[in-house]
């Protein structure tokens, strides 16, 4: 049974240092949730970005909590690279583990499934795999001539981190576009969400909502968390605040000025 | 006697044109989420064909640009449900191969950039891939790139349907050769040399004799750019037309 904490602070508490969380990529990215565990210097976390990642993941690295990434890029996307996460691999501060975008997918999908690796084409003769001691290359066993094809561990991690824009007090998410949050909530051992709003009835049982609802047979805990993926977009409910993270961009060019953003980020946030 | 040359066109105007050429005979095409010229011209491409192609971008969170989400767009792929799409590089190198992650050794690299994205993957298997990058110098296009995101050429036995189609800069365009792993010189841009081409590029490529100037874009492909194409590209990329022809989303 999923359990309705009522803060999101109580939530970011049953993350422990150095869990392993998989975050999605965009449209529900868990800002607020994410912001909780840098006020709570939360470190040596392993962030699966799924499959890329963006403010967040510069945000959550470039206050310290992340020990590695592993991930198929980090960008800011058309406000430009990522810096604390460029200066943190440069410098070495933080552990890259480089990988493509399917090939992150595949890995959740193998934990969803239970079994140890997923195989997946591309990748041969690129410097990812060579870098990739945990990738592995076999041959198809089903074909009659030579045929490589890439093994992909399962990525299991210890907590999915999501944002939605309903959730009900029975635990059941309403994930509207994103269809990869089963994926994530699946593959994970853990699922946290926060949501615009927790609703009292059951999202299940309502047709126009329960074929978008992951059910909370996955979920953990959920808290409300009203703008909870700002200044990032959530469709239908807010568009991106381009202003604030042009600002982020241009402040976090530099260590201080970083610093600077963060700082009053967290105080505006408290 | 000065070159003159007809400037009616912008520059964004001739690569559109220039890329929507070459998507004539593709279904279905993929753009990534940073590419506004390659995104026009596949629009350009689906408008000629009477609006029979589609147009996916990846990432894009709205009808008509977005397949059923993240994974089955990579799934649509592998099935040679996908016949085109676009990859650019910080480094391209004269095999095609494709550089999006960082110069200098691996992983603590002086250069990073932000990774690999889809490019190990899809350039494996996209029958048309078209490489786009508007900078053309020594810096980009490099004799070896550093690191190889993902490799223009794969050796006998690796399941390969995909890969490098033609590389379109702010100079040329190229077309490439997967037989013998190289580039060759198809046309230069108006107000452009061959000359000038050699001298930008750090790697070797076949030249013939006489190379044409890129074909520019005629009255009727101008019209489509600068209405259907400018008010459909607003939506996922309002800043890129607003810039080249004032256009708001719609």
């Amino acid at each position: 049974m999923a359990i309705i904490e009522d803060s999101v602070e109580a939530l970011a508490q049953r993350i422990v240092d150095g869990s392993k969380l998989a975050i999605f990529k965009d449209c529900g990215v868990p800002v607020t949730l994410g912001r909780e565990l840098i006020r709570q210097q939360r470190r040596e976390l392993h962030i699966v970005t799924v499959p890329t990642g963006s403010m967040l993941i510069d945000m959550m690295i470039g206050a310290g909590c992340v020990g590695t990434v592993e991930t198929s890029g980090v960008s800011l996307g058309e406000f430009g690279l990522a810096p604390r996460f460029i200066e943190a691999v440069r410098s070495g501060s933080v552990r890259v583990l480089d990988a493509t975008c399917p090939a992150v997918y595949a890995g959740l999908q193998a934990a969803e499934k239970g079994i140890p690796f997923m195989p997946l084409r591309g990748l041969l003769g690129t410097d990812v795999l060579k870098y990739r001691d945990d990738f592995q290359v076999i041959d198809n066993p089903f074909a009659d001539t030579a045929d490589p094809i890439v093994c992909l561990p399962a990525i299991e991690p210890d907590f999915s981190l999501l944002h939605c824009p309903l959730g009900d007090r029975f635990g059941n998410l309403y994930i509207a576009r994103q269809p990869e949050f089963k994926l994530l909530a699946h593959a994970a051992k853990h699922t946290l969400a926060t949501v615009e709003q927790i609703v009292d009835f059951n999202l299940l049982e309502d047709e126009r909502y329960a074929a978008a609802t992951l059910n909370a047979l996955y979920v953990d805990a959920i808290a409300e968390a009203p703008g909870g993926a700002r200044p990032l977009n959530l469709p239908g409910h807010y568009a991106l605040d381009r202003a604030a993270v042009t600002a982020y961009a241009q402040a976090a060019k530099t260590l201080e000025g970083f610093n600077n953003w963060l700082a009053v980020d967290l105080s505006a946030a408290a | 006697m000065s070159e003159t040359f007809d400037t009616d066109y912008s520059r964004e105007e001739l690569l559109i044109s220039t890329i929507a050429d070459m998507l004539a005979p593709a279904n279905h095409i993929a753009v990534g989420v940073l590419s506004p010229i390659p995104g026009s011209a596949a629009l350009l491409a689906r408008a000629r064909s009477g609006g029979d192609k589609r147009v996916s971008i990846i990432g894009h969170q709205q009808e008509p640009f977005r397949t059923d989400g993240g994974v089955d767009l990579f799934d649509c792929a592998a099935q040679g449900r996908l016949d085109a799409f676009f990859l650019s590089g910080g480094q391209i190198d004269g095999q095609a191969n494709v550089n999006l992650t960082g110069i200098g050794e691996y992983p603590t690299q002086q250069v990073r950039w932000s990774g690999t994205f889809g490019s190990a993957y899809l350039y494996f298997l996209v029958p048309r891939v078209i490489l786009f990058r508007e900078e053309h110098t020594r810096r980009v296009f490099v004799p070896k790139v550093d690191f190889v995101s993902a490799p223009g050429v794969s050796v006998d036995g690796v399941y390969r349907p995909g890969g490098p189609y033609a590389l379109v800069t702010g100079l040329c365009v190229f077309l490439f050769d997967k037989a013998k792993a190289r580039f060759k010189l198809v046309s230069v841009h108006p107000g452009h040399s061959v000359e000038e081409v050699r001298d930008q590029t750090g790697f070797e490529f076949d030249c013939p004799d006489y190379v044409p100037t890129t074909a520019t874009p005629d009255p009727e492909t101008l019209g489509l750019i600068r209405g259907e194409i400018a008010r459909s590209i607003a939506n996922p990329y309002p800043q890129f037309a607003a810039r080249v022809w004032g256009t708001a989303a719609a």
